[in-house]
C-alpha cells in the first residue's frame, strides 16, 4: 500500500464524500479495538523473546534488549559492558568485573590488569536488541513441552476424526431415513446441548475411573467426541442433498454404507470442514476435562501443562512467556489462512467459538 | 456451496476438497481402507437386518457415547448427590438423602453466606450473579457496538471483524496468561500508570480490582463471538427499509430506533442467551488467572464444584453433584426461558 491508498484509506468516508464525526468516531473505535484486541498478544510475543533480566526491568522496554558483553582476558565468563562517565570528563567504554556496593569495579577489555572503580550512577550499560531463543529452547529440554505437544496433537487429531465419523453417521441417519422413534432421538440428542460437562463431571469422571481411563488420553478424547452441535450442522446440512441421489445408487445395488461413504459424506464435505475446524479448536483450547482426568505431567495436554507451569509462586515467567506463544501460535496461524471461512461458518450457525 | 454443484466433475470416492499434501494423503489412504474394511463387514449385516434398520447402526456408535458419557452420568447425578463419604464408586458409597442439599441450604439468611453452614456455595453463587450481571452486560453493549461500527460502509471490514474475533480462538489458558502478564505488579499496565505519574495498582491482590479484570478480560476474549451473531443480524436487515426511511426524512437515531432495533430483538435475545449460559459456566480463564483469589473474590461455581469434587482432600463428591445439579437447574431454566421466547419471536 502506497502513501496515496493510505492517505484515501483513511479519510474514506461512507459515500458522501466528507469525514463527518460518526466517520471519525468509527476508525477511532475500530483503531482503538484494534490495539485492545491485538495488543496484550503482541506484548506477549515480544516479551517472550526477552531474557530474565530484561523481563524484570521496570518500567518496560518494548524491544527485546541484551546486555552486551566481551571476553577478556583473565576472566572466564563474558564480562558486561558499560559506557562510563569517568570524573575527568572523558567517556569510555568498560567491562564489569564485580559490583561492591554502589562502586562498580571495571577494567578496560585492552587493558585488563588495571582496575578502575566507578560509581554505578555513573555507569550505563551497552545493550543491542536481541531475541532470547533460549526463552523457546529450554523449556524443549527441560519441561515435558514436547510430550505435552504431542498428547494435545493426539487429543485434537483422533477427537476430530471420531466426532466427524460418528456424528456424520448419526446425521446420515437422521436426515434420510425413516424409522421408529427417529425424531424422539433428534430430541434428545439436541437435549443433551443443555448438559454441559460442568454439571455432569463428578459422575463422568466415575464413568471413566471405572474404565480405567483416568490419566489416559481416551479419557479425554471419547466423553465430548458426540457433539450435538456436530450432529445438528451436519443433520441440517445432509437434509438438503436431494434423496435422488441415494435412491439412483440403490437401484444401482450400492449398499448403504457405500451410500454414506461415497455419496453422503464427499457432498457434506462444506458443512463436514466447519465442524471439523470448531472439533480441532474446541479441543485443541479444552482445559476443564482434561485437568480433571490428567493428573500426571506425562499425559498433560498443553493447556493443562502450561496451566501448571505458571502454578508456582515464583513464576518462571521467560518460560511461560515462550510456552503460552507457542500454544496460541497453530490456532494463530489457522485463523491467519481461514478467517473469512471461520467468521462466515460461524455467523451462519451460531456455534459457540 | 451447493450439493448438487460438486457430483458431475466428481467422481465417487473422492473427497472434494483437493489434497495434495503427502501426510493428508496418507491420512486418506488408510481412512479409504478402514472404510472398505466396514463395507465388507456391513454389506451381510444389511442383508440380514434390511437397508431400513441400517439407521439404527450409523445411529450406534453416536448414541453409545451419548448413553454412557451425558444421559447415564445425568441420572447418576440424581443418585450421586444423596450420598455421602469420599469414596468415589457409587457402590462403596453411603446413602444419605438429602444431607447435602439439607447442607448447602443450612442458612441463617440466604443473602448473607457468612450466616450459612457451606458459605463458599453461595459466595461462589453470589459471585456469579454478579458476574453474570457485568460481563453479559458488557458483552452486550459492546457487542451491539461494535457491530454496528462494522455495519458501516467502511473499507477494510473483514479485517477489523477478525481483529475483534481473534481473542475468541485463543485457549482460555492462553488469554489468562496474557492478561495475567499484562496485569502483574511490574507489568505493562503498571508501567502506564506510573509513566502518567500514577501509583502502581495491585490488579489481582485487590478483590474489587481482581473481580474488575476478571469480568473484563472475558469480555475482550468472547465478546468478538457476539459480535458476529449480531453483524450477521444487521446485514439480514433490508436495505430497502432504510431507503424508505431516509425519504420519509428519517434521521439516524430515528431509523435505529424505529428500523434496526426492532429487526434486531430476536438476534440480540439468542446473543444475549447464549452469553448467559456460557457465563453461567465460567471457570478456566478465571482459574488460571487468579484461581479464585484473592480470598474467594472470584471464585464461581464450577470452580467451587471442582475444588469440593476434585481439588480438595479428601474431595466431598456428594456435595459437588448437588451443586452442579443445582447449576444444572439455572442452566435449565434460563434455557426454557430462550425457548419460549424464541418460540414467540418466531411466531411474530
Amino acid at each position: 500500500m502506497n502513501l496515496g491508498n493510505i492517505d484515501k484509506f483513511l479519510t474514506r468516508t461512507r459515500g458522501r464524500g466528507r469525514l463527518d464525526t460518526v466517520d471519525i468516531l468509527t476508525y477511532l473505535y475500530l483503531f482503538a479495538g484494534a490495539i485492545l484486541m491485538f495488543g496484550p498478544v503482541l506484548w506477549v510475543m515480544m516479551s517472550s523473546f526477552k531474557t530474565q533480566a530484561a523481563l524484570i526491568e521496570f518500567p518496560p522496554k518494548f524491544l527485546p534488549y541484551v546486555q552486551q558483553t566481551v571476553k577478556v582476558e583473565g576472566h572466564d565468563d563474558p564480562l558486561p559492558i558499560f559506557r562510563v562517565a569517568l570524573d575527568d570528563g572523558t567517556e569510555r567504554t568498560l567491562a564489569q568485573v564485580r559490583r561492591v556496593g554502589i562502586e562498580a569495579q571495571m577494567v578496560d577489555p585492552t587493558n585488563p590488569t588495571e582496575i578502575i572503580k566507578v560509581p554505578i550512577d555513573q555507569r550505563e550499560a551497552i545493550r543491542k536488541v536481541a531475541l532470547a531463543w533460549n526463552n523457546y529452547l529450554e523449556p524443549l529440554e527441560r519441561f515435558n513441552f514436547l510430550t505435552y505437544l504431542k498428547n494435545s496433537v493426539i487429543v485434537t487429531t483422533v477427537a476430530t476424526l471420531i466426532t466427524l465419523a460418528i456424528n456424520s453417521m448419526a446425521a446420515f441417519a437422521l436426515s434420510k431415513y425413516e424409522f421408529r422413534g427417529r425424531d424422539a432421538i433428534f430430541v434428545l440428542i439436541i437435549a443433551t446441548l443443555l448438559i454441559p460437562i460442568s454439571v455432569v463431571m463428578v459422575p463422568v469422571f466415575l464413568v471413566i475411573a471405572q474404565i480405567g481411563w483416568v490419566n489416559n488420553l481416551w479419557g479425554v478424547i471419547i466423553p465430548g467426541a458426540a457433539t450435538p452441535t456436530g450432529v445438528f450442522l451436519l443433520r441440517q446440512y445432509m437434509l438438503t442433498i436431494p434423496d435422488e441421489l441415494i435412491d439412483a445408487a440403490r437401484i444401482d445395488g450400492a449398499s448403504e454404507w457405500r451410500i454414506y461413504w461415497q455419496i453422503i459424506l464427499p457432498l457434506a464435505a462444506p458443512a463436514i470442514a466447519v465442524l471439523a475446524i470448531f472439533s480441532v479448536m474446541w479441543r485443541w483450547n479444552d482445559f476443564l476435562w482434561p485437568l480433571i482426568v490428567l493428573s500426571r505431567t506425562e499425559v498433560f495436554t498443553l493447556q493443562v501443562g502450561l496451566n501448571s507451569f505458571q502454578g508456582d509462586l515464583q513464576i518462571q515467567w521467560h518460560f511461560v512467556l515462550a510456552m503460552t506463544v507457542l500454544t496460541l501460535l497453530p490456532i494463530t496461524i489457522v485463523f491467519a489462512f481461514l478467517q473469512r471461512f471461520i467468521t462466515t461458518g460461524i455467523a451462519s450457525t451460531g456455534m459457540k467459538g | 456451496m451447493k450439493p448438487g454443484k460438486t457430483t458431475p466433475e466428481q467422481p465417487a470416492g473422492n473427497s472434494p476438497i483437493k489434497v495434495q499434501k503427502l501426510p493428508v494423503r496418507i491420512l486418506g489412504r488408510i481412512l479409504t481402507l478402514i472404510a472398505s474394511i466396514l463395507d465388507y463387514l456391513f454389506d451381510p449385516l444389511q442383508r440380514v437386518i434390511g437397508v431400513k434398520r441400517m439407521a439404527y447402526i450409523f445411529l450406534l456408535p453416536n448414541l453409545l457415547i451419548f448413553g454412557i458419557f451425558v444421559l447415564l452420568p445425568m441420572g447418576m447425578n440424581f443418585y450421586y448427590s444423596m450420598t455421602g463419604g469420599t469414596e468415589l464408586y457409587l457402590q462403596d458409597r453411603q446413602f444419605v438423602g438429602l444431607e447435602n442439599f439439607e447442607t448447602i441450604f443450612d442458612c441463617e439468611n440466604y443473602l448473607d453466606p457468612n450466616s450459612c453452614n457451606e458459605d463458599l456455595f453461595w459466595r461462589a453463587m453470589y459471585n456469579t450473579a454478579f458476574f453474570v450481571l457485568f460481563q453479559v452486560g458488557g458483552i452486550i453493549l459492546f457487542a451491539m457496538i461494535t457491530a454496528l461500527v462494522l455495519n458501516q460502509r467502511i473499507k477494510g471490514r473483514a479485517f477489523f471483524r477478525s481483529v475483534f474475533f481473534y481473542p475468541v480462538l485463543l485457549s482460555p489458558v492462553v488469554v489468562a496468561l496474557t492478561w495475567k502478564w499484562m496485569l502483574q505488579r511490574e507489568g505493562i499496565l503498571n508501567a502506564i500508570i506510573t509513566y502518567f505519574g500514577g501509583e502502581k495498582l495491585p490488579f489481582l491482590l485487590n478483590p474489587s480490582w481482581a473481580t474488575f479484570w476478571v469480568i473484563f478480560v472475558s469480555i475482550w476474549a468472547q465478546m468478538g463471538f457476539h459480535t458476529l451473531i449480531l453483524l450477521a443480524g444487521l446485514q439480514s436487515i433490508p436495505t430497502e427499509l432504510y431507503e424508505a426511511g431516509a425519504i420519509d426524512g428519517t434521521n439516524r437515531w430515528q431509523a435505529f430506533r424505529h428500523i434496526t432495533l426492532p429487526l434486531w430483538m430476536p438476534n440480540l435475545f439468542v446473543v444475549l442467551v447464549l452469553a448467559l449460559i456460557r457465563a453461567v459456566q465460567v471457570f478456566d480463564q478465571v482459574f488460571v488467572l487468579t484461581a479464585g483469589g484473592p480470598g474467594t473474590a472470584t471464585l464461581y461455581m464450577v470452580q467451587y464444584i471442582y475444588n469440593v469434587g476434585f481439588a480438595n482432600q479428601p474431595p466431598q463428591r456428594g456435595l459437588a453433584a448437588a451443586a452442579s445439579l443445582i447449576m444444572g437447574g439455572i442452566l435449565l431454566v434460563l434455557t426454557l426461558i430462550q425457548l419460549r421466547i424464541g418460540r414467540e419471536t418466531e411466531a411474530t
